[in-house]
């Protein structure tokens, strides 16, 4: 991390946290606004929380490890996350999961090469009877077939002009 | 924002009411009315644990403090639950309001609604409407004209975590803590938000006590059982041909809410979740009542053709995932069923062992320190109950 | 002269470790069951009948069921629950069952604020454990015969008791983990953890030093530091408080037995071990008997019997520090106060106690200039014994193998740090704890309490009483003045102190405060005379010597931030810090269990074995005169002693990568 890039995530969390008087109830807010803004939650970012609350650098990596929105390692600039619990699952999850991994080049929990997709599976997403339902960063998509999975990721990439990923190997 | 999708009933909590003229109105009478009304009507918790909202209320009324919290638990995060996502776009109004009067009511001035990070794509549309109440003085300070009654609302955001839906835990990672339940007791209308009296109330617990506030006890305890009054929104999914958010009265059968929905065929059915149990044909005359089969309102059909084993490891699967890991029982509990559906999945298991599994649950069921751990092994138990001949019968093909 | 009464009402809260409604502090999530919270005004002070198991009772409103079963001496077993810490309600094991509830409820966290009937063994409750212990069991690797804790581990026992004789569950068949063994003092084996988190809350909560702490959720819980990081490489204090508190071996102290054992068969090695009071003060609960008891004469012949060639008492260089500290800060004082220099920082704090010294470097590195420089009675007997010692017994110092058996883990790695090389050798070669100390001493299938008692060896046999006392808290300080005092005002300290004994710093309060009005003076005496320039003390005439005493780094993290703030005890002059709750007697290499009790009952040992002695001030130490008449001859704080007896310190930090 370049020291311009470390003072700036300084300056966001020590402001954040003063918004809450510094007190630990405002640590999830200022971890989201990292997760959110840096796709990560870095050993820095964790130690500066700490510092600005008042806690242990451990209990801040507690806290993040903790939930599954947050994480300690980058995540792509889109995270997909795929609804497996069991009524996406009946309708048919297991095939979006097939073809996400086909059209993204990668398998579930990995990012892609250039850091724009994560390929997650997430619990219920509460679109139950929609399903199959995925989540791309904050963007709810329900009834998905395989021919749609196409469509969305595309539109993130046209969205962003970032290059086609790559095709998945064969052997 | 409207859920057009979703397939829905008219009743007497989903429908278009003036919420501000409610609140306006409700605002004028005493405290101790509006807690004595909300108690005559016996309504439950929405959100599946059944307490007594009246008694919720007036234990935080009672309590003594300078700060009390109003909290709405909108970390609907039981699988196959999706009815508060429609309220928290669709009546978004109503929830405010009901929170209001919370917060006038057991005299907090605090009131902080937990939605979880899946429905963060709601948070700009319900930040607008609080925004709108504040410029209506339906927020903030004075509200409604009432002298000295102020009543903020905040919203946060969790994280994805499941056990977080759990009051305490809820509570904990507001506090910015792991999502770990506390010992109870204490209770949270005693010592919750930073130690302070908190009321912690589903979305649709505050909506169906605005309704009840709005045409009374006596008009509400109509609706029901005895011991269940009124109606409860049901979210149906699974093999049926119209899955969606259904309002019914308390005490409908199984059967009757199958064929509402277009589901005669179905094998069997989950009620309340993951946490809750699967339910077969056999049972389908039974009523969806606390006094029966008790329900948060999650509603999954089976169709002839599902394979159960699959649906408790799924179920299994997500407890394995969504379980706080604190207490022994839950968390390594859940890994031994789990363990145990593997084995009958490659027919491997003696007889001995799936009672001796079996008789784990139970253990689970009483010794696990939060709701998840004592409801987690609900399905293993009631699939193995129900479809022992199915699953012990199952053959290699599969 | 007159002495101002201690103290009492500090105005920073305290955690006194002599009883656990001090969590001011704890987590949150960790003190869920404190009860003023739930108390109605109307229920306050009344108290609630109960029967337990047939015996009825009247408890206090508010008692949790486990202390109300305790109270009427029914015994519930427990595993995270401990009397040090806050309640956690995580393991389960201590579940009862309630008449009339469906749930079995952990009587741990479960407070009577009504009447009701309880079951502590009902066929529910028996079933519930036993189904607890194999969850357990199924994810502790390991064998018990290959366990450091085999015979003193809270699982096995609860296994024994319950009846376990298979894994009804299964049980694990390979390590998950890799050991850590990259710290000088701890080792972390995860692969035995059962998730109990007392050492979570031990290092969070207790000694707030935030080293572990559980991470990920559901079976993927478990105990780490701060990005798994090894624990060579955190902010670990190496007090060892964590190990002292772990039921089972998940953590445990890092071995040297086998080398020291290596080192004993080596005809080439002259292997010497100095023992230090608390040890010796404990080392009797590794034999079964009761904590209270002093074995310092049969640990001597147990020693000899190991086949250690001189047995040192570390209570000589206790008594060496004294006369080096209480000089430094004399030296201080008038730098302060006659020269007007005001660089000079004060208050001096001790530095003897490791863990203090490393917590210090972590999270006030600014301040250490504030430790005093001596080295600890450990390290400066290290450097005397290849120094002197050797020069005295003619033995080559690199043929000398140093052990210290100690109360502590952070001894260990104390003795490893680089600049702990003043005789040219590694000062220390070993740190050796209580338990191990006890284990060598069952290898050798010696019964301890009932060995003839022996003196420790020449040249260095004579120790007062005042380094004896160091093993508890307030005891460096009392060992201090009673130094300072009489060198400074001329009057013999037991004419101000009634039997030598300075209550006021004594005791388990957390933090301790007390002031000592100069009203005479003296001269200064010879032996100082190369350190001071001043003639008499006349400097400090009128003057109010302010000092405090600290223990568990809790409560240093208190004064601390006084300090910092300029508080109350940023006035100080003198500072004792201890790492560990209780002291050197609580320390993290002493005998497990550890309890309020089990520390008050080291402490009793420590104070009579005191009192029994007839040399009790570190200056009147005939062997004290003697080395600085012939090897330190530079007095204290003087040339020699500056090279051999003091040291430096790093200023670590607190950030990690």
């Amino acid at each position: 991390m370049l020291a311009s890039e470390r003072d700036q995530l300084k300056t966001e969390i020590w402001e954040m946290a003063r918004k809450y008087d510094h007190h630990r109830s405002g640590l999830m807010p200022v971890l989201q606004h990292v997760q959110r803004k840096y796709r990560y939650i870095s050993p820095e970012a964790m130690q500066e929380s700490a510092g600005a609350f008042h806690i242990h650098p451990v209990e801040v990596y507690g806290v993040v490890s903790f939930y599954s929105f947050l994480s300690t390692k980058p995540k792509g600039k889109f995270i997909i996350r795929l609804c497996r619990t069991i009524s996406c699952e009946m309708t048919g999850k297991a095939v979006i999961a097939r073809q996400l991994e086909n059209d993204l080049g990668i398998t579930f929990g990995e990012t892609t090469k250039d850091g724009m997709f994560t390929l997650e599976y997430t619990n219920c997403l509460g679109m139950c009877d929609s399903g199959p339902a995925l989540l791309v960063n904050d963007e709810i998509y329900t009834e998905v077939t395989p021919e749609s999975v196409a469509d969305i990721i595309e539109s993130y990439v046209r969205k962003f002009g970032a290059s086609v990923t790559e095709e998945k190997k064969h052997e | 924002m409207n859920d057009k999708k979703t397939a829905r009933n008219e009743g007497i909590i989903l429908r278009e009411i003036d919420v501000d003229a409610i609140l306006i109105k409700v605002l004028k009478e005493d405290r101790e009315d509006i807690l004595r009304e909300v108690t005559d009507s016996k309504l439950k918790g929405r959100g599946g644990a059944g307490f007594s909202t009246g008694r919720k209320w007036s234990l935080a009324a009672e309590a003594r403090s300078d700060q009390k919290y109003i909290i709405c638990n909108a970390d609907e995060g039981e699988p196959g639950t999706f009815k508060d996502r429609v309220l928290l776009t669709d009546y978004t109004d109503a929830l405010l309001a009901g929170m209001t009067i919370a917060g006038y009511a057991v005299g907090a001035e605090s009131g902080i609604i937990y939605l979880r990070g899946e429905y963060v794509y709601m948070i700009d549309h319900i930040h607008d409407r609080i925004k709108n109440r504040y410029e209506n003085k339906l927020l903030g300070d004075n509200i409604a004209g009432k002298k000295g009654f102020v009543f903020n609302i905040t919203v946060r955001l969790g994280s994805g975590a499941y056990v977080c839906g759990e009051e305490t835990a809820l509570i904990e990672s507001l506090e910015g803590q792991r999502g770990e339940p506390r010992n109870r007791p204490p209770f949270p209308v005693t010592c919750g938000f930073m130690g302070k009296p908190t009321v912690v109330n589903n979305v649709e617990t505050f909506i169906t006590a605005l309704h009840i506030l709005d045409k009374g006890a006596e008009w509400f305890k109509k609706f029901g059982t005895d011991k269940s009054t009124g109606t409860k929104l049901f979210s149906i999914s699974g093999d049926c041909a119209k899955p969606g958010v259904y309002e019914f009265p308390l005490g409908i059968t199984v059967k009757e809410v199958l064929t509402h929905i277009g589901a005669r065929d179905a094998k069997a059915v989950q009620v309340g979740g993951a946490s809750g149990r699967c339910v077969a044909h056999d049972e389908f005359e039974s009523t969806l009542a606390f006094e029966d089969i008790s329900t948060g309102g999650s509603i999954i059909v089976f169709g002839p053709h599902r394979d159960m084993l699959a649906v408790a490891r799924n179920f299994m699967e997500f407890f394995a995932e969504e379980s706080c890991g604190q207490c022994t029982p839950c968390r390594y509990g859940v890994e031994a069923l789990l363990e145990g559906i593997e084995m009958l999945e490659q027919r491997k298991c003696s007889m001995k062992y799936l009672n001796e599994l079996l008789g784990l649950c139970e253990t689970m069921q009483v010794t696990s320190k939060c709701g998840l751990g004592q409801s987690a092994p609900n399905a293993f138990m009631s699939i193995l109950k129900n479809f022992k001949h199915e699953i012990l019968s199952r053959d290699s093909a599969r | 002269m007159t002495t101002k009464n201690s103290d009492t009402t500090n105005d920073i809260a305290t955690k006194n470790s002599g009883s656990n409604h001090d969590n001011d502090r704890s987590p949150i999530a960790q003190r869920k069951f404190r009860m003023p919270e739930i108390m109605d005004a109307k229920d306050h002070g009344t108290s609630v009948k109960i029967v337990i198991d047939d015996n009825e009772m009247e408890v206090p409103f508010g008692t949790t069921i486990l202390d109300a079963a305790r109270l009427m001496n029914i015994k519930i077993p427990t595993l995270c629950h401990h009397e040090d810490l806050c309640v956690a309600g995580v393991c389960r094991i201590c579940v009862i069952e309630i008449e009339g509830q469906r749930n079995l409820q952990a009587s741990c966290s479960y407070p009577i604020t009504q009447p009701m009937k309880i079951h502590t063994y009902s066929a529910r409750v028996r079933k519930a454990r036993r189904h607890i212990l194999d969850l357990m069991l199924k994810h502790h690797y390991g064998e018990c015969y290959s366990c450091i804790r085999n015979n003193n581990c809270e699982l096995q026992s609860l296994a024994k008791e319950h009846g376990v004789d298979f894994y009804r569950f299964g049980h694990i068949t390979a390590p998950k983990h890799q050991v850590d063994r990259s710290s000088y003092s701890v080792v972390r084996d995860m692969n035995k953890c059962i998730l109990c988190r007392r050492c979570v809350r031990t290092c969070i909560d207790l000694q707030e030093v935030g080293v572990l702490e559980a991470v990920n959720r559901g079976n993927k819980t478990e105990i780490v530091t701060f990005m798994n990081m090894p624990l060579g490489d955190v902010v670990c204090i190496n007090c060892g408080q964590c190990i002292n508190r772990c039921p089972v071996s998940a953590l445990h102290a890092n071995d040297p037995r086998n080398e020291i054992w290596a080192a004993i068969d080596d005809p080439s090695k002259h292997v010497i071990i100095q023992t230090a009071p608390s040890p010796r003060a404990a080392i009797g609960e590794c034999f079964g008997r009761p904590a209270g008891q002093s074995y310092t004469r049969q640990l001597n012949t147990a020693l000899r019997r190991c086949g250690f060639d001189k047995v040192f008492d570390t209570n000589f260089t206790a008594d060496l520090t004294i006369m080096e500290e209480a000089t430094e800060l004399l030296v201080r004082l008038e730098k302060a106060l006659v020269d007007g220099d005001k660089k000079v920082v004060l208050p001096q704090f001790t530095s003897c106690s490791p863990g203090w010294v490393k917590f210090l470097e972590h999270f006030y590195p600014d301040m250490i200039d504030h430790l005093s420089s001596c080295k600890s009675p450990q390290q400066m007997f290290g450097a005397l014994l290849k120094t002197w010692y050797a020069e005295k017994a003619g033995i080559d110092p690199k043929d000398i193998v140093t052990v210290a058996l100690m109360p502590c883990s952070a001894k260990k790695f104390e003795c490893n740090r680089p600049e702990m090389h003043d005789s040219g050798f590694k000062d220390v070669d070993y740190g050796l704890t209580a338990r191990e100390m006890a284990g060598m001493i069952h290898e050798a299938a010696l019964d301890l309490p009932n060995l003839p008692p022996s003196d420790f060896d020449n040249p260095v046999g004579e120790a007062s009483g005042a380094g004896l006392i160091f093993g508890a808290s307030g005891g460096v300080m009392e060992a201090a003045l009673r130094t300072a005092v009489e060198i400074v005002t001329g009057v013999k300290t037991e004419n101000i102190f009634e039997n030598l004994e300075i209550m006021p710093v004594r005791g388990f309060e957390g933090i301790r405060y007390y002031e000592i009005p100069i009203t005479q003076t003296a001269k200064v005496p010879a032996i100082l005379s190369k350190a001071l320039k001043a003639k008499s003390f006349d400097f400090l005439k009128g003057a109010t010597l302010k000092v405090a005493v600290v223990h568990g780094t809790a409560n240093a993290r208190r004064v601390m931030e006084d300090i910092k703030a300029g508080g109350k005890f940023s006035h100080c002059h003198f500072i004792e810090f201890m790492a560990c709750p209780g002291g050197c007697l609580g320390g993290g290499g002493q005998p497990i269990p550890t309890s309020p009790e089990i520390r008050k009952a080291r402490a009793r040992a420590i104070y009579s074995e005191d009192r029994s002695l007839g040399l009790r001030k570190s200056h009147e130490n005939p062997s004290v005169i003697k080395i600085y008449k012939e090897f330190l001859k530079g007095g204290p704080c003087g040339y020699e002693s500056h090279h051999l007896l003091h040291t430096h310190y790093l200023k670590r930090g607190s950030k990690i990568v």
